[in-house]
């Protein structure tokens, strides 16, 4: 038992320093290991258990094989045939056992964890309701008990559960934002997925598409947007305004015509593409092209961005099925003013 | 000529390890070209489209044009040869075996210059997949080409059961099986369950595409998870197809370079047969994020981690044989050496994944990528190459340079774990898999750097193995019998390389290792089982290379049946399903041939058995 102990008390560090390297990898809003919510937390723990056990199995059998590559390597002049063990019963079965306790130890958190994270909120009134509907490349995400659409920046408040509903309208994708909870696929009707997480800090998170999709499946990402509650409520309501249109008549008829017959902006417009309400001040262009945010040294003005975007989509995302602009019949200053004005139209709600 | 009319399992063998060597040096500059994207964020090195391309020929090439047809080289060399039979069970369907896939092969590489590889993922998940989202004819060829491909591995698979299970040597109970043999007869029994999954699968795939079916279409009563299931329980048993033959290898190579007998031989074919067994029952941890519920997320996590307790018997078995040993460090010895811990860090990676919650996030992400290399990268091609420098000398009769073996070991290694190591990080930090590009400052620039490096440095020590191979071509053919003085099976009781008929003499098997067994009693070679007599081999025929012509301009034919050439004669030929036509007949003219023609072969008179030890 002592011995034993001996033992357990030189992997505790090693264990420790390892957990510290590993928190040490990667981006807060981005990476596994630095869970932001409850349910990556949860994950991140089943992985941290699953990596102190492997690596005590790793740390045993690297020791063996080390012992035994210097110990018997064959030295000059031996030429005595060894003796031809035929096994040992008893340490093949402590070696079927060991593995199976270790198995046993990873697999109970393990189903725990499945059914704790795997509850169906879908009918929780508590619960903000979200559904996803998945496009090549882009991300639709409805609110019915509020009846806003939206795209691309999924704005949350803080601390409450998010129940989520997801499905895709082509191809399957996949829906993950890592440091706040695994992925789930998108499939299409009649395997609708549903899963929850929270986010109890404000904050801006990277969400990516996790199934190959295509051309563009790269360039599928997506952002999850923590804000208070009043921030939230606000944003409801300026979602549920009536649409703010160009101040030039004549851009606004353009606009109109080549634009809303597949976008949406407040209470005009269609539903086949991404609802373009407040898109100016979303954290990137078209998911990718990301915007320049305060104390923030990475991204471009949201109207370069607005403007790289709509001179050639197809160079930005390869494959989205967005007509290019200038096909439709729109000159130059034309997308130039429709840029600056997407650019311009902020929500205000923070 | 005689190279295509071969019936013989020596030279068939070779013809499988020149074909799949060659799709493995493809599917190597293809890994090489990921690799130069990858280097640094919004690099525009390829397109988007072809870097899908990339990555789905990749994966596919790999699997089954690279590895499987080169541990089917090892197991047509070296199989009949440790069991002491002359030949496999049906030669004249070995060779069809190879020919099929070999055609099979070629079709599915020749849509890199015919309009558009497959572009949708090794996995060809639907409904990216179908006509609908993959335009061009790349799923076509996919569909077509691993069909004809995978017709051969389930006729090589079959061959070799019935082989194993009828030709062994007077005396060579199953429990005498050298463990090579044991897991190339596991591994064939789990082709011939798992196949026929892939091969329905595939027909299916080839309807919904070009005829217009609807099996995973969701708006006309289809489903496109249904496609998963019958890819994974082909795709997850594959997995096993492709190590326990690389377990079988480290069996036999330890043992020989430890002085040893493998320990725990009976547990050994136990836990083959469990990691089988448990193999199909566990294709649903490649689906937890598909949604299939708690319940199923449960128990697939459970079977999955199970499989970890056979495969710890094994990595165990192994180092205790090697304990008390006396371990001498030839290349092949390196490189099974080198196998264990690689392994047992793939196998770990495993049990991690297996954690249904915790794969939500590991699923393809570059973690799940780090994990599958470890284990076919660091295990079944260590495995490979370690089976290829130990057996090299009796399938040729030369003996591979160790010096450039040891320098291929240290590069290919050292390669490796830079290259897939750091991935493990990557796919933890958020970077998704089979993406063409990344955004800068996410940290995922450095790692990225380093593992394209590693890949080169694999490339470097591929490449040195070739070196190795031409140098050694040029050497007189001189190995010994038992080049490595240890050899325990029967295939080293016979010249290298072995004569047409392998045994002149079947020989008598008097335990475990028959030849060790023999060499202890101050034997020199086998005991004989009967006396030297006439030997009766098969005749040599063109016919299987003609049937997989036959099969593959019906493939082509298949495959453009909808086109419109712009040319009457081109659009009569193909849309009325005319080559179609012409190919089958090719192959069932072929078969009715085969059929009605009696051919008895011919025999070896013991006069003739000296000088005819015809040298492959």
């Amino acid at each position: 038992m002592m011995k034993q102990w001996q033992v357990a008390k030189r992997i505790l560090p090693l264990l420790a320093v390892f957990s510290l390297l590993l928190s040490a990898c990667g981006r807060e809003d981005l990476s596994v290991m630095k869970p932001q919510g409850p349910v990556a937390q949860g994950q991140y723990d089943l992985m941290k258990l699953s990596i102190a056990i492997m690596i005590v199995v790793l740390i045993i059998v690297f020791a063996i094989a080390a012992y035994v590559l210097i110990r018997f390597r064959r030295r000059a002049g031996q030429n005595e045939v060894p003796e031809q063990v035929e096994g040992n019963f008893k340490l093949e079965v402590i070696w079927t056992a060991i593995p199976l306790l270790l198995v046993i130890v990873l697999a109970v958190p393990t189903v725990q964890t499945i059914f704790a994270q795997g509850e169906d909120l879908s009918k929780d009134k508590n619960a903000i309701q979200v559904k996803v509907t998945s496009h090549q490349y882009w991300w639709e995400f409805t609110y019915p008990q509020y009846d806003v659409t939206t795209s691309q920046d999924l704005i949350i408040p803080t601390g409450k559960k998010i129940a989520f509903e997801l499905k895709t309208a082509d191809v399957l994708h996949s829906f993950w934002v890592p440091s706040l909870a695994g992925k789930m696929d998108t499939n299409p009707d009649g395997t609708v997925n549903k899963f929850s997480f929270s986010a109890p800090n404000e904050g801006v998170y990277r969400g990516k598409c996790a199934e190959l999709c295509g051309r563009s499946h790269a360039f599928m990402e997506f952002k999850v947007k923590a804000v208070s509650q009043e921030s939230f409520d606000r944003w409801v309501n300026e979602m549920k305004a009536p649409a703010v249109l160009p101040e030039d008549t004549q851009l606004a008829e353009k606009f109109k015509t080549n634009c809303l017959s597949c976008h949406a902006v407040g209470d005009q417009g269609g539903p086949v593409a991404p609802n373009l309400t407040g898109i100016g001040g979303k954290e990137a262009v078209a998911g990718i092209l990301l915007n320049q945010r305060e104390g923030q040294e990475e991204g471009n003005p949201v109207l370069d961005n607005m403007k790289e975007w709509l001179h050639d989509p197809q160079s930005v995302k390869p494959g989205n099925t967005m007509p290019n602009p200038k096909d439709l019949g729109l000159t130059d200053e034309e997308i130039d003013g429709i840029a600056e004005y997407l650019a311009n139209y902020k929500l205000d709600y923070e | 000529m005689d190279w295509i009319t071969t019936v013989d399992h020596k030279k068939i063998a070779i013809l499988y390890l020149i074909a799949g060597g060659f799709f493995f040096g493809i599917g190597g500059i293809e890994a090489i070209l990921i690799r130069i994207q990858l280097m640094k964020p919004m690099n525009d090195f390829v397109s988007a489209q072809v870097f899908n391309e990339l990555i789905t020929m990749h994966g596919t090439t790999m699997i089954f044009l690279g590895v499987m047809p080169i541990i089917f080289a090892i197991m047509n060399a070296v199989v009949p040869l440790q069991i002491g039979a002359r030949d496999v069970a049906f030669p004249f369907v070995n060779a069809l075996g190879f020919w099929t896939f070999l055609f099979g092969g070629l079709l599915l590489n020749l849509s890199w210059i015919m309009g558009g590889a497959p572009d949708a993922g090794w996995t060809s998940y639907t409904p990216l997949s179908s006509s609908e989202y993959s335009g061009t004819h790349g799923v076509d060829f996919y569909t077509i080409g691993l069909q004809i491909a995978g017709l051969g591995t389930l006729i090589g698979g079959i061959n070799f059961l019935a082989t194993i299970i009828t030709m062994r040597a007077p005396g060579m109970s199953y429990m005498r099986m050298p463990m090579f043999t044991w897991t190339t007869f596991i591994t064939s029994a789990i082709i011939l369950f798992a196949f026929p999954a892939i091969t329905v699968g595939l027909v299916l795939l080839t309807f919904d595409r070009i005829l217009g079916a609807n099996f995973f279409d969701v708006a006309n009563g289809g489903n496109p998870v249904l496609w998963q299931h019958i890819f994974w329980i082909f795709g997850h048993p594959e997995v096993y197809i492709l190590i326990l033959p690389a377990f079988g290898i480290i069996s036999e190579v330890i043992p020989t370079f430890a002085r040893k007998r493998l320990f725990g031989y009976s547990s050994m074919v136990f836990a083959t047969i469990l990691i089988a067994f448990l193999g199909f029952m566990v294709w649903a941890h490649h689906m937890f994020t598909t949604g299939l519920g708690n319940v199923a997320n449960a128990l697939f996590s459970i079977s999955t981690m199970l499989i970890a307790v056979p495969t710890g018997i094994k990595i165990f078995n192994w180092l205790f044989t090697m304990w008390g040993g006396q371990i001498r460090f030839t290349a092949a010895n390196l490189f099974a050496v080198g196998f264990v811990p690689t392994f047992v860090m793939g196998g770990v990676t495993g049990v991690m994944l297996a954690s249904a919650p915790a794969d939500f996030q590991f699923h393809d992400t570059y973690f799940v990528v780090a994990h599958f290399h470890y284990v076919i990268v660091g295990g079944l091609v260590l495995g490979l190459f370690s089976g290829l420098h130990y057996w090299w000398p009796k399938m040729f009769g030369r003996i591979l340079s160790e010096t450039l073996g040891k320098w291929t070991f240290w590069t290919f290694m050292i390669g490796f774990q830079l290259t897939f190591f750091v991935q493990h990080f990557l796919g933890l930090m958020g970077m998704q898999r089979r993406i063409v590009t990344y955004l800068p400052n996410q940290d995922f620039d450095l790692l990225n750097l380093v593992s394209s490096v590693g890949a080169f440095l694999m490339g470097v020590g591929v490449i040195m193995f070739l070196v190795n191979i031409v140098i050694t071509t040029r050497k007189p053919v001189n190995a010994p019998n038992d080049p490595w003085e240890d050899g325990r099976t029967l295939e080293w009781s016979i010249p290298s390389p072995p004569p047409e008929y392998n045994f002149k003499q079947t020989p008598l098997v008097r335990g475990i290792d028959a030849y060790w067994k023999e060499k202890m009693a101050g034997h020199t070679e086998m005991t004989p089982a009967e006396p030297v007599g006439s030997i009766h081999m098969p005749s040599a025929t063109p016919l299987p290379f003609v049937m997989s012509v036959g099969i593959f301009i019906a493939g082509l034919g298949l495959m453009f049946s909808k086109d419109d050439f712009g040319n009457a004669f081109m659009n009569g030929l193909f849309n009325n399903y005319i080559v179609v036509i012409i190919g089958l007949l090719i192959t069932f003219g072929a078969m009715a041939l085969r059929s009605l023609y009696d051919d008895h072969g011919w025999h070896i008179e013991p006069e003739d058995q000296d000088e005819k030890g015809v040298r492959t």
